[in-house]
């Protein structure tokens, strides 16, 4: 995955260690957003024909690509369920968050 | 070599402005200003100024792409006045929240409605609250030496603070002075290029002009508040490298004139200095011990060189050429915090003069100085009066 | 569908993400928008975001959520602040870099529109993508000055008196290309390949560009969450919305529909158009085939 990942962040303990500007580190995040989810997009590698329309279309940028196929960043993706909705094999489906199942 | 020439107070800071040469222009015209406008134009067309002029549709859009050009490191100039500088005031609260160390020049003028193009305060002291530092010069070559010690100021990494000079529309703005310039060179080593590591760089990528919740928020704004405290002691420095640099300063927050044994001190703004001045001269002669305070930066405020001026005088008197409606003049209430702070116990009275271009005659003055006067032997007098009122406003 | 030399696509657009970690409703349209635009101009891009959904959700110190350069400019100052980058960067000799500046319709038509036709008017080498999710949004679906006809919003209310939105859609995009501008454009989040080709051919214009794709907004339009790109392609398939682009003086249109698909189907699925009555959809279309009438006779198809 080439984007900004997660980091350690201590709120600053002195006014010197607060952004001039504000202007701070582009990139820098310091919470995720999987608890948002109700649903959960799950790959079905067997049906996927890597075709990354899936990839394109998604809002939060969570959907990557993974030997050939694609592969979920599930700690930032919100459930939206557009991935499952546009790929043209049906090779993504929508579960409720939760609950068991298999890949 | 000297290199003078006979400039207006608007030529004189076109002139300051191509020596400390910003990389970025961007400027709306609107009198008495626009001649500023006019010589960077003439100058980036004849190549003496290597600017980037960008001809905006608006004061909005010309603070607005300053900040741009700011964001990624670069020097930049606007100037507006009055209604402009109002139409800009969303991003001058922007510009300063943001840090970004842009200078401007505004010709004071009056506010509509009534219409007028005549200069008063009501602009720029109505934005007083607006984060910058504001200064008010005096004569063209105040004007001139200040747009140079502004960017100093400014891009101090301790200060990253807007700067604005004000010059009184008119009266200073189109009068001719004999103007030292100094030269290009020597600017260029009083002022080296400026350099930030808070800005949008392609090398270190940055996210600016964030939002804050209020769990961060009084501290973005604690901080900004502390730098242009800070800046007090960085605009005493850049003066003094001033004056060995080209000869000549300006004394830092104030200007005190004649004020040491002074029993009588009358505070003004800008240009009205000078008739103040020619009215202590007077006073002087006629046996007064009389003298003037200059106030040159409304923000950072100078309280306690006020209070320190002010500490052996029977009365102060400050002349306001802008109202607060419903109260008093803005400066007189700046004042008269800093005198009820130091616990002072000098009587304070406040003069409303020179609204939309009043003139301000020697005579006003020395009637204002008749009231201090009257006011320290406990002949109470109206704490706010407006002078050369040409009619007769009793009930 | 808009051509472009060298053209980026699902297979060899870079797999960097620079919108990342933003807090914007699940399933919104605007991001989508924002992301592709990113990954087609790539890291060395200069981004202005103005006050509104995407600065509110990408930019909450210290969730920062743009890996590239960014900055908020104030609501009408998109394009001026673009502006003065370009004019920055140009003066620093900076070299090899994008100015891009994506704004809602609100901070486009409305709001924004002066600072935008002062940029377009100087020529300025900056690129201004607006996303059109047809109201102001991030107030809570107020009408802009794009919101559709007949569109419910919640400063145009439908009741018995009045169907909602009672004006129709500003033309933003023959209004900009009215000043002359180098290159303009008219997208759809629905067709995405044709929106990346527009970007990737903005990016590549010495002048001003303008690109207005249409981005809907789930929350705002009372559509499920995973309807965006659908409802995108259905307003371009019912030719309430169409593609095409303005360059060298003239109108392109990019895709033409030999038979349109159901407005009604298409204004159905959305609950701000859900009290419309037969009457006021006629009257849609009617608006609908004299406005394509014009394109068709006076664009190249």
């Amino acid at each position: 995955m080439n984007r900004p990942k997660l980091r350690e962040y201590a709120k600053p303990k002195h006014i010197k260690d607060y952004p001039v500007g504000p202007c701070y580190t582009a990139g820098h995040l310091v919470t995720e957003n999987a608890s948002w989810r109700t649903e959960k997009p799950i790959v079905e590698s067997n049906k996927c024909i890597g075709c990354f329309y899936c990839y394109l279309c998604c809002p939060e940028g969570v959907i990557y690509k993974k030997d050939k196929l694609v592969d979920i960043d599930y700690a930032f993706c919100k459930g939206c369920g557009i991935c499952a909705r546009v790929c043209p094999k049906k090779a993504i489906k929508m579960i409720r968050e939760g609950e068991d199942h298999e890949k | 070599m000297k290199n003078k020439a006979f400039l207006s107070g608007n030529e004189a800071v076109a002139e300051g402005v191509r020596l400390a040469s910003p990389h970025v222009i961007a400027a709306y015209p609107i009198t008495p200003q626009t001649v500023v406008v006019e010589r960077l134009a003439e100058m980036v067309e004849d190549g003496r100024l290597k600017s980037e002029f960008l001809h905006v549709e608006s004061e909005h859009s010309a603070l607005s792409a300053c900040m741009g050009a700011s964001s990624i490191g670069a020097r930049t100039f606007t100037a507006t006045s009055s209604q402009g500088l109002l139409y800009m005031a969303e991003c001058l609260h922007y510009a300063s929240g943001g840090r970004f160390p842009i200078v401007m020049m505004n010709a004071n003028r009056s506010l509509a409605l009534p219409w007028s193009i005549y200069g008063d305060h009501r602009d720029s002291l109505s934005q007083l609250d607006c984060g910058w530092i504001q200064i008010y010069v005096e004569d063209a070559q105040e004007s001139l030496d200040m747009v140079i010690q502004s960017y100093a100021i400014a891009e101090n990494l301790k200060v990253l603070t807007p700067v604005m000079i004000n010059l009184d529309g008119f009266v200073l703005t189109h009068t001719y002075e004999l103007v030292d310039i100094p030269q290009k060179d020597e600017v260029d080593k009083f002022l080296p290029p400026f350099e930030t590591p808070y800005k949008m760089d392609l090398e270190n990528p940055k996210n600016m002009g964030v939002s804050s919740s209020p769990s961060d928020n009084t501290e973005f704004k604690f901080q900004q508040h502390k730098a242009v405290l800070d800046a007090k002691e960085v605009i005493k420095e850049v003066d003094d490298s001033f004056r060995k640099a080209f000869g000549r300063g300006y004394g830092g927050l104030v200007d005190a004139y004649l004020c040491e044994d002074a029993e009588f001190i009358m505070v003004s703004l800008g240009s009205t200095t000078g008739t103040c001045r020619t009215v202590v001269d007077e006073l002087r002669q006629e046996g007064w011990k009389a003298g003037v305070l200059k106030i040159r930066f409304m923000r950072p405020f100078p309280e306690e060189e006020i209070i320190e001026i002010t500490k052996n005088a029977k009365a102060v008197g400050v002349i306001d050429r802008d109202i607060s409606f419903g109260y008093e003049g803005t400066v007189f209430t700046n004042v008269n915090s800093a005198l009820s702070k130091a616990g002072a116990n000098v009587r304070s009275l406040n003069f409303i003069a020179g609204l939309g271009g009043r003139d301000i005659s020697k005579e006003s003055i020395r009637e204002a100085f008749y009231d201090l006067r009257e006011e320290s032997r406990g002949i109470s007098k109206k704490r706010v009066k407006f002078l050369s009122l040409g009619v007769s406003i009793d009930e | 569908m808009s051509k472009v030399r060298g053209t980026i696509n699902a297979g060899n657009i870079t797999d960097k993400e620079f919108f990342y970690g933003h807090k914007a409703c699940a399933g919104c349209g605007g991001s989508i928008v924002v992301r592709l635009v990113l990954k087609v101009l790539g890291e060395r891009t200069f981004t202005v975001i103005p006050a509104g959904c995407m600065s509110a959700v990408g930019f909450v110190y210290p969730q920062l959520c743009f890996a590239n350069n960014a900055i908020i400019s104030t609501f009408a100052g998109t394009a001026s602040m673009l502006s003065g980058i370009a004019a920055g960067a140009k003066a620093l000799g900076l070299k090899d870099y994008h100015v891009v500046g994506i704004a809602g319709d609100g901070g486009t038509a409305d709001i924004g529109i002066q600072a935008l036709s002062g940029a377009i008017d100087r020529g300025d080498k900056i690129i201004y993508i607006c996303y059109d999710n047809e109201a102001y949004m991030n107030t809570g679906i107020q009408k802009s000055g794009l919101t559709p006809y007949g569109a419910k919003t919640t400063t145009t209310p439908a009741g018995d008196n009045i169907p909602g939105t009672l004006t129709q859609k500003k033309n933003m995009f023959e209004i900009v290309a009215a000043h002359g501008i180098d290159y303009a454009a008219t997208a759809s989040i629905g067709y995405i390949q044709d929106f990346i080709n527009k970007i990737q051919k903005a990016s590549q214009v010495d002048g001003t560009s303008y690109i207005h794709v249409f981005a809907p907004c789930p929350t705002g339009w009372g559509a499920p969450l995973d309807s965006a790109i659908d409802i995108a392609k259905e307003v371009v398939d019912c030719g309430l919305w169409y593609l095409a682009e303005y360059e060298n003086n003239e109108y392109t249109l990019n895709k033409n529909p030999k038979k349109f698909t159901s407005v009604e189907e298409y204004l159905k699925k959305q609950s701000r158009f859900k009290h419309l009555t037969k009457e006021d959809i006629d009257r849609i279309i009617i608006s609908r085939d004299k406005k394509w009438n014009l394109i068709r006779s006076k664009w190249s198809c």
